[in-house]
């Protein structure tokens, strides 16, 4: 049985080493749910203990893109938790018409699911063309299929429910084309997207927006970190600009809740003073 | 003639899944008001169920009955649910943690999840209880509780609606006790 006391201490020096070699800095993440992805990837690549990954991380940057899959948290889909997007698009869309372009940024959007989803609400209200997104991500695995724009199609069914529920106005099959057993987004959606690497733990403020669309990322970061990027939305967002969280996450105990009043509390969406 | 747990408890995890309802009904309407341990919960739930289980659990139970929040403080005296659609850990800081991925034994909240990380925090401090349910989530985290020396109950298959989650913890380690909800209860107010 593991004594919890250098376990730990094999955590730090794991995530010390990543950070010193390769600048990814996973130190500030909650630690219970980061312990278990290493504890996956070390039965995975079957291997005694975190401190041989740290030595196959420091000698192997083949190995660290690897690692890096699992350090990372991709789950995400299609208009994930439809009665946001409807939120976005009945309540803060309105608002966001005001102005002359729109900025959004989709933070931490690993493999696209949602900037799309977003895109295809902004071109059925007409607003896609006058916008532009952010989408961001660490995991340059991720962002590369972002990029491409291709889903697998298994999920097709729960994904056009979801998009129904988002109020979708036509057929989410008119957004993308069927090859093999992938979807591939439509490549006009494409145009008005930038996807590009930026770290929440170590980057700054890199464009000023109207919508920051930040969805269970901030569970997995420590309260400290949880400030800090919460910090980088606050200095990104217009005033009265609106910051979307995922169902479960709060500012509540943010430094920065003070900034943010409830816009729509029930799906999380808030807006900046 | 039902068992009690002469050593300190600090908190209590259950899981459940179909027909859990029912029986969630039956202990948390029949706690004392001065139950020590915290009681944390992870009920199967599909996700955009309208009312939260800690709402429909407020009015039958005489202990606060909250929703588990990422970063919260854990407290004596409480009762805890897993919000549909989350995995709901416990840090070694004494607070829940949260996460989406992907589902563990087909569920999303796990009841493995909850009993694993609660596990390695309160060790030999921590009950786990495994109620009625039609899959096997809760089976390897029953049995990870059991070897971190915390107690460990599982329902009776003879009584639940749903015998398969018992019996899947009971094939995996022999629980410290097999019991009929009536004696659940029984050991629950006992507890010192």
């Amino acid at each position: 049985m593991m004594e919890l006391e250098p376990y730990n201490l094999e955590i730090k020096l794991l995530l010390d080493a990543i950070y010193e070699k390769y600048s990814y800095d996973f130190r500030g993440y909650a630690m219970t749910s980061m312990k278990r992805r290493l504890e996956t990837a070390r039965a995975r690549f079957d291997l005694k203990s975190l401190s041989s990954l740290q030595e196959l991380v420091l000698y192997d940057e083949k190995f660290f893109s690897e690692l890096l899959q699992y350090l990372t948290v991709p789950t995400t889909e299609m208009f994930r938790d439809p009665t946001y997007f409807l939120a976005l698009r009945e309540e803060v869309f309105p608002i966001l018409k005001t102005y002359p372009s729109i900025k959004i940024w989709v933070a931490g959007c690993s493999t696209g699911e949602e900037v799309y989803s977003l895109a295809i609400l902004l071109r059925e209200e007409e607003l896609l063309d006058r916008s532009l997104i952010y989408a961001t991500d660490i995991n340059p695995l991720s962002l590369k299929k972002a990029e491409q724009g291709i889903l697998k199609d298994d999920r097709y069914d729960e994904y056009e429910d979801n998009y129904r529920k988002s109020g979708g106005k036509h057929r989410l099959s008119d957004y993308m084309t069927s090859k093999y057993d992938s979807l591939l987004m439509d490549r006009s959606l494409k145009k008005n997207i930038v996807f590009a690497d930026h770290s929440l733990a170590t980057d700054q403020v890199f464009s000023e927006v109207q919508l920051v669309s930040c969805r269970n990322v901030l569970i997995y970061f420590e309260r400290d970190l949880q400030n800090r990027a919460l910090g980088l939305f606050y200095e990104s967002l217009s005033r009265k600009g609106f910051l979307g969280l995922g169902m479960k996450e709060s500012i509540r105990f943010s430094a920065y809740g003070k900034h943010f009043h409830d816009f729509s509390k029930s799906e999380k969406i808030f807006q900046r003073d | 003639m039902a068992p009690s747990i002469n050593r300190s408890i600090d908190m209590v995890v259950v899981g459940c899944s179909a027909g859990g309802i029912e029986v969630l009904k039956r202990i948390l309407s029949s706690l004392r008001t001065d139950f020590r341990p915290s009681l944390v919960i992870v009920q199967h739930i599909s996700t955009g169920s309208a009312q939260s289980l800690s709402q429909f659990f407020a009015s039958l139970c005489p202990l606060p009955v909250h929703e588990a929040e990422d970063q919260i403080p854990i407290e004596n005296n409480k009762v805890y649910f897993a919000p549909a659609g989350y995995h709901l850990m416990v840090s070694d800081k004494k607070t829940f943690e949260l996460s989406v991925e992907e589902p563990v034994r087909y569920s999303r909240p796990s009841i493995n999840v909850l009993f694993e990380t609660a596990a390695d925090v309160y060790r030999d401090k921590l009950l786990g209880i495994l109620l009625t349910g039609a899959n096997d989530d809760g089976a390897d985290g029953l049995r990870k509780i059991h070897l971190q020396q915390g107690v460990t109950i599982a329902q009776s298959p003879d009584e639940a609606e749903f015998a398969e989650m018992p019996n899947a913890a009971i094939r995996l380690h022999q629980p410290d006790f097999v019991l009929a909800i009536e004696s659940v209860i029984r050991v629950l107010n006992d507890l010192k």
